[in-house]
């Protein structure tokens, strides 16, 4: 049985990742693959710990991180697109109407 | 025995994972990402989870992903104007360093925090644990005003998808 560390540090390598990501690209799609990366990392800490504990809350809990998880990449996705629309570009640096 | 499933399967979802930031075409950075889905799916079965595993790829490998891919596909990107971005944003040393020592701070917090924990006798869980019917039965009974709450949420985002990405039509 691999003990719950190891799965602990895969999910905070992943969400590590995820966050140099976030960090580092430009491009607003990749940012949103990085948000993903970062939830599917949570992901894996909710079930180890569910395994661990023999309870069931955290596979629903998970369940429930997945609807958020879709909810947000097509609304995300839409509003690029209407950027996209107004800008045809999808590099972040280059979206700073709010400023100012 | 698990051991020699994990190792493999947990090498794989951090290459791909590192693949999707690494590369420069939103394409090979989505396929990366496919892979690393697959590769979680599995440590997912290795966890009794076979319900989420099962929902990690019809959701994310199949749906979300294939968003994606309809997405860079129709905004047509090609990597255009990306060849510097791994260059520093912000040219401000003094914090830089401090948002990377900040990081580095929060990092061994994390593994001190880890290494530092009593894990060491799970309960093993019966054969029935992590099946759909075990799962749905929970999801039906217990949690279920939070499940009718996420179908309100996902058609909320429907709506708002349509309302967003449909043209101007004044």
């Amino acid at each position: 049985m691999v003990p719950l560390t190891h799965y602990l540090f895969l999910s905070a390598t992943l969400f590590v990742i995820g966050v140099a990501g976030v960090l580092v690209k430009r491009n607003a799609i990749v940012v949103f693959m990085s948000i993903e990366i970062m939830l599917n990392a949570v992901n894996i800490s909710l079930i180890a710990f569910d395994r661990y504990l023999n309870l069931h809350d955290g596979q629903i809990f998970s369940f429930m991180v997945m609807c958020v998880a879709a909810a947000e990449v097509s609304v995300g996705l839409a509003i690029i697109i209407s950027l996209f629309r107004n800008k045809p570009t999808t590099n972040l640096d280059d979206f700073n109407i709010m400023k100012s | 025995m698990e051991l020699l499933i994990f190792y493999p399967l947990a090498g794989l979802c951090i290459i791909f994972a590192l693949g999707v930031i690494i590369n420069n075409s939103p394409v090979n950075s989505a396929m990366s990402l496919i892979g690393m889905m697959l590769g979680l799916a599995g440590i997912f079965v290795l966890q009794q989870a076979h319900f989420i595993a099962i929902l990690q790829i019809i959701i994310y490998a199949g749906a979300i992903m294939v968003l994606f891919m309809f997405v860079i596909m129709l905004l047509n990107l090609k990597g255009k104007g990306e060849d510097e971005q791994w260059q520093s944003r912000d040219k401000n040393m003094l914090l830089n360093v401090l948002a990377g020592l900040l990081v580095t701070g929060v990092l061994y917090k994390i593994i001190d925090t880890i290494n530092s924990g009593d894990f060491t006798s799970p309960a093993l869980p019966p054969d029935t644990f992590g099946t759909v019917r075990e799962v749905g039965t929970i999801l039906f009974t217990e949690f279920v005003l939070p499940f009718e709450v996420a179908s309100i949420l996902l058609l909320v985002a429907m709506i708002g998808a349509v309302v967003l990405a449909k043209s101007k039509v004044d």
